[in-house]
């Protein structure tokens, strides 16, 4: 290992829903200078020509996973999630498996760099899975091909129920050391699954892993649920229900299935977030017509209002650092977006460009709001500072609303509604993530209908 | 001369009849719209005879128009005949807004139905109100009339 050793080091996952240990064995080489970027700051028309080799396995390890996870060969799809995730980033190129004229378990000892830059892979993953008292072992080497130099090796060892996890991390590792910004692969998405003719349509709520797996219904769908959002900081959601008849906002538990409705209001409560140390949930309260934005702390109760305007006031979302509040108001007689401090003073609306804005989000890195406009018939998805400088529109579409950012604050999931027919027929709502670039557009695939999708953080570190 | 110029005139009104009731078929095979607030009954249901259960909007707007008021005052003095009955107002937007603030709008338009049902005479106790935002539309078009349709708060008996 040329002066490195493994060192072994054990990372208890901090989200208790998977209570899975991952032993993060490690380290990376330090950085050196020559070795290849990938920019992601500008739209991606070029992207990383890279090759992922399965990881290779042995047999006694590949027959014991294959009895264990019913997946023949469990190298190869721990490779095809990672290779998935690279792709679906709109940064890389995964290369054609055919074409690669090394073995896998002899380009994991040393590769042949020529061969490879014969095929123009500019990076090459490489890697191993053991079972290890029946325990998935993976480790995994990340290379430059044009230098020949290795960039990156880590191991992994965990049950091997959690082997589409070690890809999405993987994939959050080379992701990183390629762009020098963080993964967002190790993430899931909530959202509300739809069924059913658009006058009455079945909804539920749903989770699934970032790329589509391990889709869950979490409700049943006797009654209509809306708007789910995670706790940045733990395996909790809120969203709003229609439980008999009383439009409120439900706290969530997903580990352990626990729901309680969120304060006492004579009314309906709509638009929930978590703060960002996830300790309150900041919401609207209609009463009388008018809706007002109130907060409520998680530990003591104490209900806060913070906007007293008899306008409409909803759609709050907090600045990462929890001091300010975007939120979406008609007080100037159409929708548009302010930012305020946290305790309701200094409202500053922020959108004067043409039409009508609503949802603002505050990015998790703190620069940009991300909103929903709506000019001339056509709704978009856009971003602006958080002064209202430097609107960029990334979408234009018949109808797409309710932006979510992914943790890195690099990607955007929405989603969009079609058009009927002249006889009403032919409504679908679909998932849809863009790059903040605007590039690299593509539709999330789910089981059923989906729409208000919400992305988590990390799960792991 | 003078006969002339009469047959003139009624010719001309004649002929504006014609463009006039021209207009209108046309205004019903597209619209039955006036602005863009519904004023047809297709899908209008009714309390009692002569009783229509629910009143239409303009885009984001909530307030109530000359028919609208007209309809509320026809349901104020039914539910004073009907002092036993107790009604939800079930409040509506169309699809073309963002979910939040179509919830926040959903239950603007049935609280200025239900202002206007206390201000001839029905107590609040009698009276709730439910917000559906868009997810209710009564007319699964994407069109204009089809919206107009759907901007609508409802009343609908509770018990």
């Amino acid at each position: 290992m040329q002066g490195k050793c493994w060192k072994d080091k054990e990372i208890m996952n901090k989200n208790k829903f998977f209570f899975i240990s991952i032993l993060i064995i490690l380290l990376f080489p330090i950085k050196s200078y020559g070795l290849i970027e990938v920019d992601i700051t500008r739209g991606n028309l070029n992207p990383l020509p890279l090759a992922v080799s399965p990881l290779s396995i042995d047999e006694k390890s590949k027959k014991s996973f294959e009895k264990l996870l019913k997946k023949k060969n469990i190298g190869s799809e721990i490779s095809s999630i990672v290779e998935n995730n690279l792709k679906t980033s709109g940064l890389f190129n995964p290369l054609n498996k055919d074409a690669f004229l090394q073995a896998p378990d002899i380009a994991n000892l040393k590769p042949r760099f020529e061969d490879w830059n014969l095929i123009k892979a500019q990076a090459l993953i490489t890697g191993k899975v053991t079972n290890i008292d029946d325990k998935l072992r993976v480790e995994f080497r990340l290379w430059d091909v044009l230098a020949g130099k290795e960039m990156m090796a880590l191991a992994f060892t965990t049950v091997p129920t959690n082997w589409r996890r070690v890809g999405h991390i993987i994939s959050d590792k080379v992701y990183e050391r390629l762009t020098g910004e963080k993964g967002y692969f190790d993430t899931r998405i909530i959202y509300v699954a739809e069924e059913g003719p658009k006058t009455k349509r079945k909804k539920k709520l749903a989770i699934m892993d970032q790329d589509g797996a391990n889709n869950k219904f979490l409700t049943l769908g006797n009654e209509l649920v809306l708007t789910p959002r995670f706790n940045p900081t733990s395996q909790m959601v809120t969203y709003l229900s229609y439980f008999r008849n009383l439009p409120r906002v439900y706290l969530l538990d997903i580990e352990t299935g626990m729901q309680e409705v969120v304060g006492d209001f004579p009314g309906m409560t709509f638009a929930p977030r978590f703060s960002p140390d996830g300790k309150k949930i900041i919401m609207s309260f209609a009463k009388d017509g008018n809706s007002d934005i109130y907060t409520m702390d998680l530990e003591n109760r104490i209900v806060e209002k913070i906007t007293n305007h008899p306008s409409i006031d909803t759609s709050p979302s907090y600045s990462p650092n929890g001091k300010f509040i975007c939120f979406n108001s008609d007080r100037s007689g159409y929708q548009q977006i302010y930012v305020m401090k946290s305790d309701g003073s200094n409202v500053k609306r922020i959108s004067f460009g043409k039409g009508i804005y609503g949802t603002p989000v505050w990015s998790p890195r703190g620069d940009l709001i991300a909103f929903t406009k709506l000019h001339k018939g056509k709704f978009y998805i856009g971003v602006m500072r958080i002064d209202g400088s430097g609107e960029r529109l990334l979408t234009e579409n018949f109808y797409q609303e309710a932006p979510s950012w992914s943790p890195n604050g690099r990607v955007l999931i929405f989603y969009r509604e079609t058009k009927t027919d002249e006889k009403g027929e032919g409504f679908s709502a679909k998932l849809w993530s863009i790059d903040l670039t605007g590039y690299n557009e593509r539709m999330v695939i789910t089981p059923t209908d989906g729409s208000d999708p919400s992305w988590s953080s990390l799960l792991s570190n | 001369m003078k006969l002339n110029k009469i047959l003139k005139n009624s010719l001309l009104v004649v002929l504006a009849c014609l463009a006039l009731s021209a207009c209108a078929t046309k205004k019903v095979s597209t619209g039955q719209m006036q602005g863009d607030v519904y004023t047809g009954t297709d899908t209008v249901e009714y309390l009692a005879s002569g009783v229509p259960d629910r009143v239409f909007f303009a885009t984001n707007e909530s307030v109530l128009t000359t028919a609208s008021r007209e309809t509320l005052r026809k349901q104020a003095a039914w539910l004073r005949k009907n002092s036993d009955v107790t009604i939800v107002l079930e409040g509506h937007a169309d699809e073309r807004g963002t979910r939040e603030y179509n919830l926040a709008l959903g239950e603007r338009r049935a609280n200025a139905a239900k202002d206007y049902l206390m201000t001839y005479g029905i107590s609040s106790d009698r009276i709730s109100v439910l917000s559906y935002g868009k997810e209710r539309p009564v007319d699964s078009g994407s069109n204009p009339l089809a919206w107009s349709k759907n901007r609508r708060s409802v009343t609908v008996k509770a018990n």
